[in-house]
């Protein structure tokens, strides 16, 4: 298919004095897997929220799957992230609610499912997550890696079009980070989604991406194959890859 | 309109108490925007009640005993002195209905209600739970605060009239210990002193109050800052602020009671 499911145009968004995006484009094909590297604090969340409206950028122009997202009214940005999922760094399962209330949350609000079409969704989301018999544990008795997978389950159990990962593997063991990884390359080819991914962690980028950029100082200083970057002789790119990547993903 | 995205909001709004005043103000418009707007979360609603009922019973129980008790322990001598023993059911009546029993019940709530939503807002903000709803095309503003304001302007009067009842109890107990004042005797002056005019603004005044623990709890909350010291930080300033408003509220509230029910 042609076209871009996203389109980013001169992304600009500073928190008082301080500049964090400075004119920020990225088009991202649909099917496409987009990885934006960063170190910590270059505003990789920050252009996340930007994307789904939790925060509203100075400047510049968001377009997601045909829709500019910065002049929507608050019911028509709704029923556009009903098809947007949305990994968040810390997973953000509701704390209150089971695995399985989790995951039924956004199916009961939003959609017209019956009981039953919603007991088979969660299912099925937690089975290809590999976690069918945590459904009926409390958050706080997940390990940091089945968090994950249950955020998991939660963002693509609305089966959707485009999927935004912030660090979908940070804090998470070496074998951690590989397993996720895999599942989400995995869960992007079945269920045919387009997604952005932001992380500094190289392996995560690897198994997931085809294409990256490196958001440096409120600007992307690199864009290209995942390979050619990691290769590349240009003493930024070399630094970055050697050094704070694998320091900062597997603490030095 | 999502121009005013609920981040940015609170970073400027918790510099000064005043702009946090205009904040709860805001928050407050956008409460009244919300309540009336269908789902009405009555399971939401619901489920908040019984819980904020179950947290604060057992310690509302025993202080509205003991306030009775040691209010008429404490008038008792003194009224003696004036040979006005009589008068001490209506007394300790009419200043449990109409204040005591409302403003320490407030005040006991605040402290156990409001740091409870500041630290459990709070730390929804903090792992990104808000955040996460609002992706999901929820609105947690209605489904987090709205539930929760209308839950507690709902349950505080219903834990005043409570604690009215036991204080007036203890009244009658503190009674019996000091003067051998028997229950028929005690109630029969309480029925006769108390009006529809005493506890209708007492107990008015607690939803007053329910909403200023809830708004405050769930403002500080919602509002809070990135960290786990922006936890804890919500829920002090919720019991601090809630306290504080409360009594501003109450002084407010009587002097308005004063004019419409003066007392006969
Ligand atoms: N809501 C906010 N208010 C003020 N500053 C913020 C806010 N969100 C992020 N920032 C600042 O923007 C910068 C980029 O943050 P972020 O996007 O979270 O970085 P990261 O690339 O690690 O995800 C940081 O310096 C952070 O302090
Ligand atoms: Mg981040």
């Amino acid at each position: 298919m042609a076209g871009n499911l996203v389109e980013i145009k001169d992304l600009h968004k500073r928190f008082g004095e301080q500049v964090v995006l400075n004119g920020v484009s990225i088009d991202v094909a649909e099917g496409q897997n987009l990885v934006v590297f960063g170190k910590s604090g270059t505003g990789k969340s920050v252009l996340l929220k930007c994307m789904v409206g939790l925060l509203v950028p100075d400047q510049g122009d968001i377009t997601i799957a045909g829709e500019k997202v910065l002049t929507l009214s608050l019911k028509e940005l709704n029923e556009l992230r009903k098809h947007l999922g949305f990994l968040f760094q810390s997973a953000a399962l509701y704390d209150s609610m089971s695995v399985r209330e989790n995951l039924s949350f956004p199916l009961i609000r939003n959609f017209n499912f019956t009981q039953g079409e919603i007991d088979k969704k969660v299912e099925r989301a937690l089975d290809r997550v590999g976690l069918l018999f945590a459904i009926d544990k409390m958050p706080s008795e997940l390990s940091g890696g089945m968090r994950k997978r249950v955020g998991l389950a939660r963002s693509i159990i609305t089966e959707p079009k485009l999927m935004l990962y912030d660090e979908p593997t940070t804090g998470l063991d070496p074998i951690t980070t590989k397993e996720i990884s895999k599942l989400i390359r995995d869960l992007q080819a079945e269920l045919k989604m387009t997604s952005v991914a932001v992380t500094h962690d190289l392996i995560c980028a690897q198994i997931i991406s085809d294409y990256a950029i490196v958001l440096h100082e409120g600007n992307i200083r690199y864009r290209g194959d995942l390979t050619q970057l990691t290769l590349s002789d240009d003493p930024f790119l070399k630094n970055f890859f050697s050094s704070e990547v694998f320091e900062d993903s597997y603490g030095s | 309109m999502q121009k005013k995205s609920s981040l940015e909001i609170n970073k400027a709004k918790l510099l000064n108490f005043f702009s946090q005043i205009g904040g709860m103000t805001e928050f407050n418009i956008l409460f009244l925007k919300n309540v009336f707007k269908p789902p009405y979360e009555i399971g939401e609603i619901s489920k908040h009640m019984y819980e904020l009922g179950v947290k604060t019973f057992p310690i509302v129980s025993i202080t509205g005993i003991i306030i009775g008790l040691v209010l008429t322990l404490q008038s008792q001598p003194i009224m003696a002195k004036f040979g006005a023993e009589f008068y001490l059911p209506y007394t300790v009546t009419l200043s449990v209905v109409r204040e005591l029993g409302p403003v320490i019940t407030a005040l006991i709530f605040a402290g156990r209600v409001s740091s409870g939503i500041g630290a459990e807002l709070g730390s929804m903000r903090v792992t990104e739970q808000i955040d996460a709803m609002e992706v999901s095309a929820i609105n947690p503003f209605r489904y987090l605060v709205v539930t929760r304001i209308i839950a507690t302007s709902i349950i505080l009067p219903i834990l005043t009239i409570y604690v009215d009842a036991l204080a007036i109890i203890g009244g009658w107990f503190g009674s019996y210990l000091t003067s051998n004042t028997t229950w028929d005797l005690y109630y029969s002056q309480v029925i006769e002193v108390l009006k529809f005019g005493d506890i209708i603004p007492g107990v008015g005044k607690t939803i007053v109050f329910g909403y200023i623990v809830g708004l405050v709890g769930s403002y500080m909350g919602y509002f809070a800052d990135k960290g786990t010291e922006g936890v804890g930080k919500a829920s002090t300033n919720s019991v601090v602020v809630a306290s504080l408003l409360i009594i501003i509220f109450d002084m407010i509230l009587v002097k308005i009671t004063l004019l419409l029910w003066p007392v006969t």
